[in-house]
This record gives structure tokens, C-alpha cells and sequence, in this order.
């Protein structure tokens, strides 16, 4: 730690840059529809991340009917039930998760927070936004066309997901599916190219690597990765396509399909799961690490105390990030590949295990001796942290290679992943939204309505996927339309599942109300002011709420100290917006 | 307060359900009996965990909630407490990981003496072969699937001839031998899945998968597939029957061999 000595700072030059009039917006169409504001791209990002993540809800409630009450429900037949988790799955990982933390939280915050006017490269940015758009669109044409979606699972192993046995495998689910997936990513490569790129190159004088805030080193780090991942899932996608297109034969090894024998030969399922997990496992980290960053910075703020050994979590992000992309195959672990694979796989996944741990140790270390307010966006943060144990903890049973042989594809893994990268990163937008919401919109969201969804949604959601881990552990296989007779499973096993069924009829419900406070408070809710949350970031900094195109007015800020100057001694008010000169109070911010 | 004492009862709820919870895993039939320790230990350490943070984080929001007039320490990081922690935590993640590895080298390691037996799935059915008199299974593949060999045996290879075929029948295998499943598929992915006999594992076309186990009880013990396998994957069920040596012996003898079968020109159905 070292003190920076008053009087240094001053040496800062103003900005050079100033804003220039032309690239303001001329028309009503290009400030709101066609826009290459950051934020306005935000907000288009979330809204159609939101209702497409509606649809996933829906399915997920028609799902659980079904698991709870099996037969009743007569247009909930196996293809459907298996179109609905397909969907579910994709949707949830890809086009709300994904999409909602870089293409929505990443517009709105990287540039505000990193003090930039915009992101660098604003064209490519819109195109993005409508390059995602097209992607949902091709994806929810998919419930439309003959066969209907592709019911594969989330994870689309071939050969199954292009054969006949399979919703849309032989008819144009799959293709829908494969081409929204191409298409999301080419969007997102746009977007993500700009992100990097604004966080290395559009911070404001003064701010360092280490002087941002977690929220932009998580989502830094997340889209980096994406980059490097999403082209895994690409020439999947494109290999797929060409298995069933034009018949080569990339997966697809000698296959008899109802009795015919296929001109296939040679080709490898396993390759297949391979790109893909190459893929899917960083994107377990690629939603994981925003809602990291974005978490730390939550807590910081409503517990009014700096950050806990800022520098191991940056550290602990980036080293999670590198290590996230050598540990793909402990998914793989009973797929049949080389079974001596799974030393190196276990090994490597629970060396994970330990910078994950240092992250939450210093989220609780960060409550010690704080001045924790308990608001809302606190509530979803101390919600985030008991889900993401949980959920953690049993990746460790999953990730020992032994372990995870009786529990692999049972119960115990839908769990699982529900509770660490579904749950626990829904609770963190949650929060994020509830703190950000002010800043958007310049209103408050209403605090009553938000308790009512806080505690039905943590407590929920707790109460759906905890029971459910002991269901695997039972045996109970996962992917199953129906359990029908089956020997080892008791009656209360079935109570259970009703129960489940419920719960999740009740937290998709309180999600109502959530929708219902976000357009309520847009008109009705209290007035916010510029910085309701008394925040040091420089996003809380702004000439305007909520900010106007280009985000700073004449002069771009200059950064004097770190983004955690909270309850500094000698202060006379609890924090020190990154703005504030040090030569009037000494910032006592740790140094790389 | 309410968030203090909900955070505590969300704890230890979660403790008592899990030592009152009736679901619990299904009396283990095999050797893998390892595998339910592994499991065991890592429950221990991980429900401590738990426990410990979520009771750390009570305490805090209970000692430390904000009142007027309180400020925040101010403490940006505390090396020795941070590497403290590390060290521990890769403790406590080493006393799983270790004894994981060793157990699963026994899993990777198929003895000598074990018996092959092959599973040959496709949808939506379970088929078996046994090794006839020559104690060793024929070639066999995918291309040579036919409705009258449905299992894709080469007959140009004599060492199949002799071969036990069992097509959407039970699978018997004795009790206390080492068996070795050789698992493959003619279609998609399945996934071989005996809960009592804690392994699974995938069935690929193209490939020959495996794993092994010893049988530890007689029974009867239901095959479930555990990969998605297209519309009929939950209704994809077999049996597989644990038998002393002699009721062993007398099943045996009353299966066909793939000659016997392809001499009775019994036309075999694929469904």
C-alpha cells in the first residue's frame, strides 16, 4: 500500500478529446431504433434478452408440469418435452445469459465506467445488437417451422440431434437451430471486439488496469474468452450443418437409423463434444465472471467498505478465466473418451476450485467490520453468495472424476448447474438491475414490490434446486420425459417432484412482479438523483441522469484514485468518488 | 433480522435435510463401494463449507448491519489472511481430489480374469453377448447390421460363431466375478446405467466403450439409459439379473449362439 502523495495528482492534464457535434444523432430513428449509443444498445440488449428469456421461463414451468404430473398435460408429449428443455437450456445459456451480461450490462457499464464516451467502434456495436436480434429471431422461427425446435438437448450430440429418433432431426429444427447459433456469434464477435478494445484503449486519464472497477474486469475478462471460445461452437455449428446438409461425415461414424444403414462412415461423436465443451465450459466462466465482478462491486457499495484484497480478485478472475479453458472434458468424463483423460481433467478442475474460493472469501471478508446496508441490491449479493457456494461446492463432486460417475447425467447435475451458473448469476442481474436501474432511468424501483421478489426468488429457487441435488444422488436419470415404473425409485420421490413443480410455478410467478416494477418505476418511482447509492465509480459521476449521448458533457473525467475508496479515515463523507483530486484527501489505494 | 435469522435456518435446514432426507442412494450391488466413500468425504468437507460461510456471512450482517453514525473499517487487503486461506482451501480440495484419483485408477484398471460381456444399444433396445466355449467375442460392426444380424457380427470371424447373443432379452452376469463391459452402439449415444452398480458409461457408434465392476449381490437390477437418445431415451429400460454360479450356469445354457441362431433362420426383428 502506498500513499500517493497530495499534490501529484495535479499533474494530470485535462482531456484533449472534446465532443464533436457530428456524430450526434440526427433523427428519432437513429437516437432510439437505429442507435450506436452504448447505452440505448444496452437497453435493446436487455429488453430482448428479458422477453426471450420469458419464453425459457414458460418452457421451464411446462417442463416441471410434465416431471411433476406425467400424462396429465396431453400436449406435453416426448417431443415436445424434449423440444421444451432444448430450448429452455439454449436460450437460458446463450441468449439471456450471455447476451445479458456483455451485450447489456458490458454496453451500459464498460464505457461509463472506464470513463469513455462510447464504445470504440459505435457502428459495429448497433450492428451487433441487430445481428443478436436476427439470431433470436431465427431461433424462435425454429417453434414454427414443421417438426418444430430441435428437441437434442441443449448440448446438441450428434448423431442423435440429426437423425429421426430426435424432434427436428431430420427436419428443419436442428437446421434453425445450427444457423441462429452462427449468426449469434458472428453478432457477438462485433460486440466483443468492441468491449476489449474499449477497455484497453478508451479509459479515461487516469484510470489504470488496476484502478477499475471488478464489474469491467469481470466483463473484460468474460468477453475475452468468448472470443476465444464462441469459434469452438462456430465450426461446430458449421461441421454439423454440413453432416446433414451435404452428407459428409465430420461426427458421423457408420450408423444404422431405423434399420437403414446411412452412407455416413468414419466420422467421430466425440469430436463433436469436444469443440463443444471446449466451448461450454468457459461459458460457464463467461457468465460466471460479470456476475463476479459485478457482485464485488455491490457489495462494496452497500457494505461501504472497500473491496477485500482487490488485487487477488483480479488475479483470481484472470487466472479462472486461463484456467476454465483446460478443464472441458470433466464434462466428458463417462462420455467414452480415453478414461485416463480423467486424471489430468480432475485435476485441473479442482485447482479451479481454489482462486474460486479466494473470490468468496473475500466477498464475506468484505462484510467484516463494513457498514452493510441491507438494500436490495445487498439482499441479491448475500442471495448470490449462499446459491453460489452451494452450487459450487457440488461441482466438487462432479469434477472428482470418481465422483462423478454414479451422479453424471442424473438429477444431481440439474441441480447443480442451476444453482452455480442459472441461479446464482440470475440473482447478481437481479441485484445489478435494482442498482443500476437509478442511473437508466433516474427513478428508484419500487423497494416493497423488490422484497417480494427478492425473498420468493432466493428462498424459491433454494428451495427447488437444493431438494433436487438428492434426487441424483437417488439415481433418478435427468432428460427424462417420464419415470414411469421404476424400482429403485420410492413414491416420495414422486411427493418430491410435485413439490418442485409448485416452487417453480411460484418464483416464475414473482418474476411478474419484478416486470411489473421495472415499467411501473419507470413513471411512478422516486426520484433517484445522480447518485442515489452514494458510489465512487465514475458511471455515478455523470452531468446528467441518466447520461446523454456521450456520457460527460464537455470534458471527459479524469481519474485520481481506485474505485473503492469507501469509509477512507480522515474522509469527511464514506466514499470518494474516483473524481475527487487527491490532493484534498490522499487515496490509499493499493498499488500492482 | 430477518435476513440474519433466515440465513442461519437456510444452513442448518439444509444439514437437516440432509440427515433426514429418505432419498438417499439405492444399496450398492458392486465393487464401487470406494466410490460411495470418495462421496461420502467430499459431503463432509464441502457441507462444512457451507455451513461455516453462510454462518460467517450471519454473523457479519448481524454484527456489522448499518446503524447511524457507524463507519466502515478500512482495509484493503491482508496478505497473510488471503494466502492463509488459499493454503487451506488447496487442503482441503487435495483430501478429495487424492483419494478420487487412486479410486479411479481401480476404475480404469480392468483385472485380467474379468469376463468380457458386450451391451450393443440401439433405439430404443438393449442387446448382450457373451463369449461362447472360446471365451472370446467375435468381430462385430456397424456395417454389418442387418435384420438377420442385428448385432453386426462378422461371420467371416470363427471366433464368433460361438458367441451367446441375447437380443432385448435379460442379462445375467454371476455374482463375486470381475466382469467387463465392452459397450457399443449402432445409432446414437446411450449410456449404460445400473444405479446399484454406481458406473455408467456412454455407448458411441463407431466406438467400443468400457468399463468394469464386480458384481457384489444376486438380484435383479434394472438398466436404465443415462444419454439422451431421441423420443423413447426414458422408456429405453433393461435387466440385468445377478445369480449365483450354478443359476448362472443353467441360464447360459438355455441361450442360442449366433450359429444356432443364424441356422434357425429365425428372422430376428429389430423393432
Amino acid at each position: 500500500m502506498v500513499e500517493i502523495p497530495a499534490g501529484s495528482a495535479s499533474a494530470i492534464p485535462a482531456a484533449e478529446v472534446a465532443d464533436m457535434e457530428l456524430y450526434h444523432p440526427k433523427s428519432w430513428w437513429t437516437k432510439y431504433v437505429f442507435s450506436q449509443d452504448a447505452k440505448v444498445i444496452a437497453v435493446q440488449y436487455a429488453l430482448t434478452a428479458i422477453s426471450i428469456g420469458l419464453v425459457a421461463l414458460v418452457l421451464s414451468w411446462l417442463m416441471r408440469l410434465q416431471l411433476a404430473f406425467p400424462g396429465y398435460f396431453a400436449f406435453i408429449d416426448a417431443d415436445r418435452y424434449y423440444q421444451f428443455i432444448t430450448m429452455h437450456g439454449m436460450i437460458m445459456v446463450i441468449y439471456l445469459l450471455t447476451a445479458l451480461f456483455l451485450g447489456g450490462f458490458g454496453n451500459y457499464l464498460i464505457p461509463l465506467m472506464v470513463g469513455a464516451r462510447d464504445m470504440v467502434f459505435p457502428y459495429a456495436n448497433m450492428l451487433s445488437y441487430w445481428i443478436y436480434l436476427i439470431a433470436v429471431l431465427i431461433l424462435v422461427a425454429g417453434f414454427f417451422v414443421p417438426g418444430g425446435p430441435t428437441g437434442a438437448g441443449w448440448t446438441l450430440y450428434p448423431p442423435q440431434a440429426v437423425l429421426s429418433g430426435t424432434p427436428g432431426g431430420r427436419d428443419m429444427g436442428i437446421l434453425f437451430m445450427l444457423s441462429s447459433l452462427i449468426v449469434f456469434i458472428i453478432g457477438f464477435t462485433m460486440g466483443g471486439l468492441n468491449y476489449v478494445v474499449t477497455v484497453l484503449q478508451g479509459r479515461a486519464r487516469g484510470m489504470t488496469l488496476m484502478r477499475m472497477p471488478l464489474t469491467v474486469w469481470g466483463i473484460f475478462t468474460a468477453t475475452v474468452m468468448a472470443l476465444l471460445a464462441f469459434p469452438a461452437l462456430f465450426v461446430a455449428c458449421v461441421m454439423m450443418l454440413f453432416d446433414r446438409l451435404l452428407g459428409t461425415s465430420f461426427f458421423m461414424p457408420a450408423i444404422v437409423e431405423m434399420g437403414e444403414q446411412l452412407q455416413h462412415g468414419g466420422g467421430s461423436p466425440i469430436l463433436f463434444q469436444h469443440l463443444f465443451w471446449f466451448f461450454g465450459h468457459p461459458e460457464v466462466y463467461i457468465v460466471a465472471l460479470p456476475a463476479f465482478g459485478i457482485v464485488s462491486d455491490l457489495i462494496s457499495t452497500h457494505a461501504r467498505k472497500n473491496i477485500f484484497g482487490y488485487r487477488m480478485m483480479v488475479w483470481a478472475i484472470v487466472i479462472i478465466g486461463a484456467l476454465s479453458f483446460i478443464v472441458w472434458a470433466h464434462h466428458m468424463y463417462v462420455s467414452g473418451m480415453n478414461p485416463n483423460f480423467g486424471f489430468f481433467f480432475a485435476t485441473t478442475t479442482l485447482i479451479i476450485a481454489i482462486p474460486t474460493a479466494i473470490k468468496v472469501y473475500n466477498w464475506v471478508l468484505t462484510l467484516w467490520r463494513g457498514d452493510i446496508h441491507l438494500t436490495l441490491p445487498m439482499l441479491f449479493a448475500l442471495a448470490f453468495i449462499v446459491t453460489f457456494v452451494n452450487g459450487g461446492l457440488t461441482g466438487l463432486f462432479l469434477g472428482n472424476v470418481v465422483v462423478d460417475v454414479p451422479l453424471s447425467d442424473t438429477m444431481f447435475v440439474v441441480a447443480h448447474f442451476h444453482m452455480v451458473m442459472g441461479v446464482a448469476p440470475i440473482l447478481v442481474i437481479f441485484g445489478a438491475i435494482y442498482h443500476w436501474y437509478p442511473k437508466v432511468t433516474g427513478r428508484m424501483l419500487n423497494d416493497t414490490l423488490g422484497h417480494v421478489h427478492f425473498w420468493i426468488t432466493f428462498l424459491g429457487t433454494y428451495a427447488i434446486f437444493f431438494p433436487m441435488h438428492y434426487l441424483g444422488l437417488l439415481g433418478v436419470p435427468r432428460r427424462y420425459y417420464e419415470l414411469g415404473e421404476t424400482a429403485f425409485v420410492p413414491p416420495s420421490a414422486h411427493s418430491l417432484n410435485i413439490f418442485i413443480t409448485i416452487m417453480a410455478l411460484f418464483v416464475g410467478a414473482a418474476q411478474m412482479v419484478f416486470l411489473f416494477n421495472l415499467v411501473w418505476s419507470l413513471s411512478r418511482g422516486r426520484l433517484a438523483g445522480g447518485n442515489p447509492w452514494r458510489a465512487t465509480t465514475l458511471e455515478w459521476q455523470t452531468p446528467q441522469t441518466p447520461p446523454a449521448h456521450g456520457n460527460w458533457g464537455k470534458d471527459l473525467p479524469v481519474v485520481y484514485r481506485w474505485a473503492y475508496d469507501y469509509s477512507v479515515p480522515g474522509a469527511p463523507e464514506d466514499f470518494i468518488p474516483q473524481t475527487e483530486p487527491a490532493r484534498d484527501i490522499p487515496t490509499r489505494e493499493v498499488v500492482a | 433480522m430477518a435476513v440474519v435469522l433466515i440465513l442461519v435456518l437456510l444452513a442448518l435446514g439444509s444439514v437437516v435435510f440432509h440427515i433426514l432426507s429418505p432419498w438417499w442412494w439405492t444399496p450398492i450391488a458392486s465393487n464401487w463401494s470406494y466410490i460411495d466413500t470418495t462421496l461420502i468425504i467430499t459431503f463432509w468437507i464441502t457441507g462444512t463449507v457451507f455451513v461455516a460461510v453462510v454462518c460467517f456471512m450471519a454473523y457479519c450482517v448481524y454484527r456489522f448491519r448499518h446503524k447511524p453514525g457507524n463507519r466502515a473499517a478500512y482495509e484493503p487487503e491482508n496478505r497473510r489472511l488471503e494466502w492463509l486461506l488459499a493454503a487451506g482451501t488447496a487442503v482441503g480440495v487435495a483430501a478429495m481430489l487424492a483419494p478420487g484419483l487412486v479410486v479411479w485408477h481401480q476404475f480404469v484398471t480392468v483385472p485380467d480374469d474379468a469376463t468380457p460381456v458386450e451391451v450393443v444399444s440401439q433405439q430404443w433396445l438393449w442387446s448382450f453377448r457373451l463369449p461362447g466355449a472360446d471365451g472370446t467375442l467375435g468381430h462385430a460392426e456397424t456395417r454389418k447390421v442387418s435384420a438377420e444380424n442385428p448385432l453386426g457380427l462378422n461371420t467371416d470371424d470363427a471366433r464368433g460363431l460361438d458367441d451367446v447373443i441375447i437380443e432385448g432379452g435379460e442379462l445375467h452376469v454371476p455374482v463375486g466375478k470381475p466382469v467387463h463391459m465392452l459397450l457399443r452402439s449402432v445409432d446414437v449415444l446411450h449410456d449404460f446405467y445400473v444405479p446399484e452398480f454406481r458406473a455408467k458409461m456412454d455407448m458411441i457408434p463407431g466406438m467400443v466403450t468400457y468399463f468394469w465392476f464386480t458384481p457384489t449381490r444376486t438380484g435383479t437390477f434394472e438398466i436404465l439409459c443415462a444419454e439422451l437418445c431421441g423420443i423413447g431415451h426414458s422408456q429405453m429400460r433393461g435387466t440385468v439379473v445377478v445369480d449365483e454360479a450354478a443359476d448362472y450356469q443353467a441360464w447360459l445354457e438355455q441361450q442360442s449362439t449366433f450359429t444356432q441362431l443364424v441356422a434357425s433362420g429365425e428372422p430376428q426383428t429389430t423393432d
